[in-house]
């Protein structure tokens, strides 16, 4: 009953025929659609793509757009401040929760709720809730304090802050997960070698839990940072970019160019430098990831 | 031809790795045939070629004369018993007999049939309706043989069926592989990393290490006669001891001890000088009455008991080698104390030091 | 036997004492209270904000329960609220979202799943390189992808169209579900697809009688995620639907940032609970399931 030999490329036919959705959306649309705009980045694209040349033209006068530059600024801080603020919040509140406490599953649910709602919705909550007529300033007021204030969606000065606030609350019950899942992931012979040897317990998750948590840190890291870069609806549901244009953020800036302001050029070689400064968080880590996997065959 | 399958010059390369090199084996119909090695010598590799669950890279597999190196695994005839009973968990014990024969397309009753009498040859009858979640670990292991039988075929390949479960267990269903080879005679392949196992089931073992067969022959020849160094360290438990000297004029030689080669049955027919490696069973050197039949006898100092309930083991220095003796349980000896041994040579192993190969 | 001893015993014997109140409790307790409170706050502003009337809300305190509860502003989120010129209320993004979702969350699933399969175990040359591209697409900013996409749904005549919000979302779930299906997939013991190859099932046929029958639970997930995802969404929505096929995420941004007339925070924090409502549910009803997603989608490749 020995068949024919089939030839390598109908070898394994069906299981083929069954990747190319995967295949044509790698192919197409994720590489063909990146090389795409990075090539008509070098165009002098306006309300349609042209492949007009124009080197390096659009990238120079995006570095020299106010707009962008804060963008850039916006994102450097808020990014900053969501990484380590997320990371300790997010560490801390796993810890906590990892103490064997009762009410474990409500106090999760509580923590991790914001992030099943949209950005959207986050931002406008957060529009309310930092209302300076009616929200917290106002709280503080009436208690007492009626020089407290604490206004930043309407101050250009610390806008970002309160999207900053706003992030955090989405983010980091998503961080807490991860980290109580690692926190878990441990073998708890360490946590019963540590009792032994009268280790106390911030010593033990500083020296020896958090360095064992190396995997679960490289994966948030990535999630957080990726996330951060593609920030968009949060800003537009909850500042609109404003005050002024004192929120702006590099997607936003795309999303303006590309589709209000009818120039392309400007989105396109704003968008490659959103790219870039992804691929230089990700390169390294999937050289990490994946040059070890490979290593397990 | 009376050869149930026949492996040829297989090649196996997974990159640039060869896993398994110009193998050449061939097993006789209804034969009992076991593949024996550490893990990672190739042995489940070579099992999952000959079922065709791996494409391999050069040569050719011949199953009952037929040419099955590039037929689908379903086409070779072939049943297959896996480590892990591999039962589909969502499945009724019927439905896991079953599943092969319908997508055969057999027809119903045809099938009922072949699972009753499955079932019947494993006794496993009154678990047909349950699902494998509902099985002890024997029973589940029962109804992956069952799986291989209701295919009717010729040959049966075993991937490791015994290792999951515990040592009483497994004791038990190797007498009753046994039974069933004994009563079905068809051809069985085995893949094992016990030697027990190995020993006991075997027509033919052979061992393998880094994808090729160092030994083809009976358990005896195995155990008896290990055509290298690696066999007949890897076979026996407590592994063999070794000596390492020279043969001059006919004699062993280690340290200030001379062993006269009388009664070796030398491969090539008669002793050879040079420097040498001498490998003793434990179970093979003489103690108490018996050393005075011996040709060689030694004093030596006990170091050290370990006692396993039906034997004692005695470790202790010969010739600047560490040594090891069986001896029985009920032997007094104890640690400290001198013993003579007595060596026969002639159920000794000698390897040339720098081929390994016997002498 | 060994004879049990009946000495008595001195010292500390039986349990060791422990304190109900100890202060580590009472921090312990007393911190994640805090912390519960501030992320419940919003929801709970939220509620008590839509529940009142304008005049209350005028008054002053967000935190305050309303005095005189009303549903008019949920009733007017829901089909008057006004966003520039219509004023048909969130009902109508409502449904495009539901049509923009039930599709995207089948498609994407059905498609995910396959190709996990496929390169779970039916590895074939190549299928590495692709699947490393898809991952790797999951990272980049889709702001890189946004106009390319444009072109190609106004090339097969999808753009600003709800099968063209479908397709976007089934492509762009595909990194994360292929992933997840894929480790799903490559977990399950290997020796199950060799004994359903041995016992002559092929491509589709492992895939429905052996593989999918055990994945119930990663198809759960699969579900969870997606829909939650889908519907949060609001780039998408933005970029390639038009003021027709709104999902209800961007209906909600227009209805409360609108910049005409007075604010009537209780009827935007009303429509923000109600877009916020179908994966509050989810989140709510599938508890661990959803944080199994979340780990699940995080782990390594």
């Amino acid at each position: 009953m020995a068949s024919t030999r089939p030839s390598q490329l109908f070898r394994n036919k069906t299981a083929k025929i069954a990747a190319i959705p995967m295949i044509v959306t790698a192919l197409f649309v994720f590489v063909g659609g990146t090389v795409w705009t990075v090539v008509y980045s070098f165009t002098k694209s306006g309300l349609l793509p042209r492949l007009k040349w124009v080197g390096l033209d659009q990238y120079e006068r995006l570095w020299a757009t106010r707009k962008w530059l804060i963008a850039i600024e916006n994102l450097a801080i808020y990014g900053i401040c969501m990484l380590v603020l997320v990371f300790v919040i997010g560490f801390i509140l796993a810890a906590l929760i990892d103490q064997k406490i009762r009410f474990e599953n409500t106090i999760r649910t509580i923590i991790l709720y914001p992030f099943a709602l949209s950005f959207v919705i986050t931002g406008l909550v957060w529009q309310w809730m930092l209302n300076p007529e009616f929200g917290v300033q106002n709280i503080v007021r009436e208690w007492g304090w009626e020089s407290f204030t604490f206004n930043p969606l309407y101050n250009a000065d610390i806008a970002i802050y309160g999207v900053l606030i706003a992030g955090l609350w989405q983010a980091s019950g998503l961080v807490m997960v991860l980290m109580l899942a690692g926190l878990r992931g441990i073998d708890q012979d360490v946590w019963k070698a540590a009792r032994v040897d009268g280790i106390p317990t911030w010593k033990t998750y500083i020296r020896i839990v958090i360095p064992m948590m190396r995997p679960v840190f490289i994966t948030a890291l990535v999630i957080v940072v990726t996330g951060i870069v593609k920030i968009y609806d949060l800003i537009v549901a909850q500042t609109g970019g404003g005050p002024g244009i004192s929120t702006e953020v590099p997607a936003k800036y795309v999303y303006d160019m590309m589709f209000k302001a009818s120039n392309l050029g400007q989105g396109f070689a704003a968008s490659t430098m959103m790219l870039l400064t992804v691929l230089l968080v990700v390169i390294p880590w999937a050289i990490l990831e994946f040059g070890d996997s490979k290593k397990h065959g | 031809m009376n050869n149930s399958i026949e492996i040829k010059n297989l090649d196996l390369e997974f990159g640039s790795v060869k896993v398994l090199k110009n193998l050449n084996l061939e097993i006789g119909k209804g034969e009992f045939l076991v593949l024996l090695g550490s893990s990672g010598c190739g042995k489940s590799t070579l099992l999952n070629c000959i079922a065709g669950l791996l494409d391999v890279s050069a040569g050719q597999i011949h199953i009952n004369d037929k040419n099955v190196t590039w037929a689908e695994p379903s086409e070779r005839g072939i049943g297959m018993v896996f480590q892990s009973y591999a039962l589909y968990p969502q499945m009724t014990v019927e439905g896991n007999l079953s599943f092969g024969l319908k997508n055969a397309k057999l027809p119903k009753a045809d099938i009922a049939k072949r699972v009753k009498r499955a079932s019947e040859v494993l006794q496993i009858e009154p678990l047909l309706k349950r699902k494998p979640a509902a099985l002890s670990g024997g029973q589940r292991q029962r109804v992956a043989i069952g799986r291989a039988l209701v295919r009717d075929v010729d040959v049966f390949l075993f991937d490791e069926p015994l290792s999951n479960l515990d040592a009483k267990l497994r004791a038990d269903l190797r007498v009753e592989i046994k039974r069933l080879h004994q009563k079905l005679k068809n051809t069985m392949v085995y893949v094992t990393h016990d030697q027990i196992e190995a020993m006991t089931l075997a027509d033919r073992i052979a061992i393998m290490r880094e994808g090729q067969i160092m030994q083809l022959g009976s358990p005896d020849d195995i155990y008896g006669r290990p055509v290298n160094k690696y066999v007949a360290d890897f076979i026996g438990s407590p592994s063999m001891n070794f000596l390492d000297g020279v043969i001059q004029n006919g004699a062993f030689t280690v340290g200030d001890l001379t062993i006269p080669l009388t009664g070796y049955e030398f491969v090539s027919g008669s002793a050879v000088d040079g420097p040498t490696t001498m490998g003793i069973r434990p179970e093979h050197v003489l103690t108490g009455e018996l050393v005075d039949n011996a040709p060689v006898q030694i004093d030596v100092d006990v170091e050290l008991i370990e006692p396993t309930g039906s034997d004692k083991l005695i470790d202790c220095q010969l010739a600047g080698h560490d040594f090891r003796v069986r001896m029985d349980g009920q032997a007094q000896v104890f640690a400290g104390e001198k013993l003579r041994l007595g060596v026969d040579p002639s159920r000794a192993s000698l390897f040339d030091v720098a081929t390994e190969l016997r002498l | 036997m060994v004879e049990a001893s009946a000495t008595a015993l001195d010292g500390p014997q039986g349990p060791k004492p422990r304190k109900v109140f100890s202060r580590r409790n009472i921090f312990l307790y007393g911190t994640l209270f805090v912390i519960a409170i501030y992320y419940a706050l919003p929801l709970y502003v939220m509620i008590v904000t839509s529940l009142k009337g304008m005049p209350e809300i005028r008054l002053g305190n967000i935190f305050a329960p309303p005095v005189e509860v009303t549903f008019e502003p949920w009733v007017k989120a829901w089909s008057q609220a006004c966003t520039g010129l219509t004023c048909n209320g969130l009902s109508t993004g409502f449904w495009n979202s539901v049509q923009i979702t039930i599709p995207s969350v089948i498609l994407s699933i059905i498609i995910a799943s396959v190709n996990g399969y496929a390169l779970a175990n039916w590895k074939f040359k190549g299928s590495d390189v692709f699947f490393t591209i898809l991952i790797f697409g999951a990272f980049i900013p889709y702001q890189v992808m946004l106009y390319p996409i444009v072109i190609l749904l106004r090339e097969i005549g999808l753009y600003g169209s709800l099968s063209g919000l479908v397709l976007v979302h089934t492509i762009f779930g595909m990194p994360i579900l292929t992933l997840l299906f894929r480790n799903y997939f490559t977990s399950l013991p290997e020796e199950l697809f060799k004994a359903a190859r041995v016992d002559g099932a092929k491509f589709w046929g492992i895939y429905f009688r052996i593989m999918v029958p055990m994945s119930l639970p990663i198809f759960t997930v699969a579900v969870i995620l997606q829909v939650t995802g889908i519907w949060n969404d609001f780039l998408f929505g933005v970029v390639y639907s038009g003021p027709e096929s709104y999902p209800m995420t961007v209906s909600l941004n227009n209805i409360v940032n609108s910049s005409q007339g007075v604010k009537e925070y209780n009827v935007n924090m009303a429509a923000t609970i109600l877009t916020g409502l179908v994966p509050l549910t989810i989140y709510f009803v599938s508890g661990r399931m959803f944080v199994r997603g979340i780990a699940a989608g995080a782990v390594k490749g």
